[in-house]
């Protein structure tokens, strides 16, 4: 049943460090690679090399300009995927029952044997988390991939998901939020996690760490009193230019 | 978000089918025999060719019996279920009045009931969109309602009927479009909530994550033709409900009934493709496509 789960046992997530994501997009690279090699339909490209390429993906990085009241303005890189909201609008929608939510680790997934490709969940998330597969025409979704975490064929550092473990900047954390001193509990209450569009009630289990406020520029520039211009008015032959260029016809205009 | 023909036509023409299907329960027109025969042929061409065309837009059609699965949650299999019981209800009340000549009257209450729920339904799956402020709305059954009744009135020859219940589509018609421009900025959803960044300052967004397109720009940050908006809601309005009112309150010809029909099925189009064409989801605002924050 598409019915969710009243409470899971655990609460497995992300924790996306808006502080020191680069914007380097590997881990669109290789969550790309990894579910298009792995478990389910692969996530396919339409005309790759053609004129208007397009393709499914589970995790893309937007890039924002924030302009502060006072101070320069920031960029900073977004990168957004499936939050695995404990109340998942997605879920509820499925006539098929192909969505569900798991009771044992609240990871959202799709059976893409029972999908139809109606498109629903994905009109029913607030994030654009999901994406039909352009090929084989099932809902594709960040699975926070459920082939390596549980997998022992892996060595054990690699039982994290792609995007975590391919991250150059540790910018992406992966734990269990129902443990209060998990990694990814103890980063969040540290530096104020926060939720995406909390207003649309979906409970999202992945946590956005905010940018850390950056020290300012000193209003007072330390180089100013040793390059305080000596003279307002040029002197010498560029005075002299000046004062000739002047006297030709519109030269004070 | 994207208006796909097929939905449009789905939800328009079995709106229509249903509301002549309400009607007929009720007993309007009275008919049996032949007559009956072909009202009901008409209710169902529409009904269930809306619902065939449903199918069209589905990426595995072939597995949409799983649909009636998860009634308990989801409103698009509700709207399975309503709309199969409804139609295997009314037929063999339909049979009733065209082989019997009889009229099993608690049956097409029952199915006129049915029927409204069916068209209730349809309208549930886009109004429980909370990712849609312009959907998000009490107003949405209550269109989806009243242009199925109205137009089934027209359909089934009720000009006593039909001529309240039209003006009462386009006033609510003219309501959900005053009211709907607004829901968006009204809703608090910003691009500032969206990335939880406009605690800083002001966000706007500086690099799409690629350079293309993707499946949820094309399906829900849909912008194609919202120009022409103006244009269509006239037509809407005036196809849709003035011009039958007008045609109905001429002295009845068969030819006339066709023309108010025709008009209102056109109207009805146009405003079906403006409730999707103009229906912004939630997700554009992280594609700098919605308001600034």
């Amino acid at each position: 049943m598409t019915a969710l789960p009243k409470t899971t046992d655990r609460k497995l997530g992300l924790v996306i460090d808006l502080d020191t994501c680069v914007g380097c997009h590997a881990c669109v690279v290789s969550c790309k690679g990894w579910n298009t090699e792995n478990y389910g339909a692969p996530l396919a490209d339409i005309d790759a090399y053609g004129a208007d390429p397009v393709g499914t993906f589970l995790n893309r990085v937007h890039s924002y300009e924030v302009t502060p009241v006072e101070g320069p303005a920031q960029t900073i890189h977004f990168p957004k995927s499936c939050l695995h909201c404990e109340d998942a609008p997605c879920v509820t929608v499925c006539p098929t029952g192909a969505s569900y939510k798991r009771s044992e680790d609240g990871i959202v997934l799709v059976n893409e044997s029972a999908c139809i490709g109606c498109g629903l969940c994905a009109w029913a998330c607030p994030y654009g988390a999901r994406e039909m597969d352009g090929a084989a025409k099932v809902m594709k979704k960040c699975t926070l991939c459920i082939d390596r975490i549980y997998n022992e064929n892996l060595p054990e550092i690699d039982r994290t998901p792609a995007c975590v473990r391919t991250c150059p900047s540790g910018a992406r954390h992966f734990g269990d939020f129902a443990d209060p001193e998990s990694n990814v509990s103890v980063l969040t209450r540290e530096r104020g996690g926060m939720d995406l569009m909390p207003e649309q009630g979906t409970k999202p289990t992945n946590k956005y760490l905010p940018p850390r406020n950056k020290d300012a520029l000193r209003s007072a520039d330390p180089a100013a009193p040793v390059l305080r211009p000596v003279t307002d008015e040029p002197r010498g032959f560029l005075g002299w230019l000046d004062r000739a260029l002047s006297a030709m016809p519109g030269g004070n205009d | 978000m994207h208006p796909a023909p097929s939905v449009i036509i789905f939800t328009t023409l079995s709106g229509l089918g249903f509301g002549l299907i309400f009607w007929m329960g009720l007993g309007y027109p009275g008919v049996t025999g032949l007559t009956a025969f072909i009202f009901f042929t008409l209710a169902y061409l529409l009904a269930v060719g809306g619902l065939i065309a449903s199918t069209f837009h589905l990426g595995h059609p072939e597995r949409a019996l799983k649909a009636f699965t998860q009634w308990r949650t989801s409103w698009l299999s509700r709207e399975g279920w309503l709309s199969v019981i409804t139609l295997i209800l009314m037929a063999v009340y339909g049979a009733g009045l065209v082989f019997l000549a009889t009229r099993w009257n608690w049956l097409g209450y029952i199915g006129a009931a049915l029927s409204l729920a069916t068209v209730y339904a349809t309208s549930m799956i886009y109004c429980q969109l909370k990712t849609v402020p312009r959907w998000n709305h009490w107003s949405t059954p209550l269109m989806f309602l009243t242009f199925s009744v109205a137009g089934g009135a027209l359909l089934a020859g009720q000009p006593r009927f039909a001529l309240p219940l039209l003006a009462m589509a386009g006033l609510v018609q003219v309501y959900v479009w005053i009211d709907g421009d607004g829901r968006l900025n009204r809703s608090g959803h910003t691009i500032a909530t969206a990335t939880g960044l406009g605690r800083i300052g002001k966000v706007r967004a500086f690099e799409p994550p690629h350079t293309g397109t993707n499946y949820l720009m094309k399906e829900m940050v849909h912008v194609v033709g919202r120009r022409h908006a103006s244009r269509l809601r006239a037509i809407a309005l005036l196809a849709g409900f003035g011009a039958p009112i007008v045609l109905l309150t001429l002295p009845f010809g068969h030819i006339w009934a066709a023309v108010a029909i025709l008009s209102h099925l056109i109207g009805v189009f146009a405003s079906r493709w403006l409730f999707f064409a103009e229906a912004e989801h939630v997700v554009g605002l992280y594609y700098g496509k919605r308001r600034a924050a």
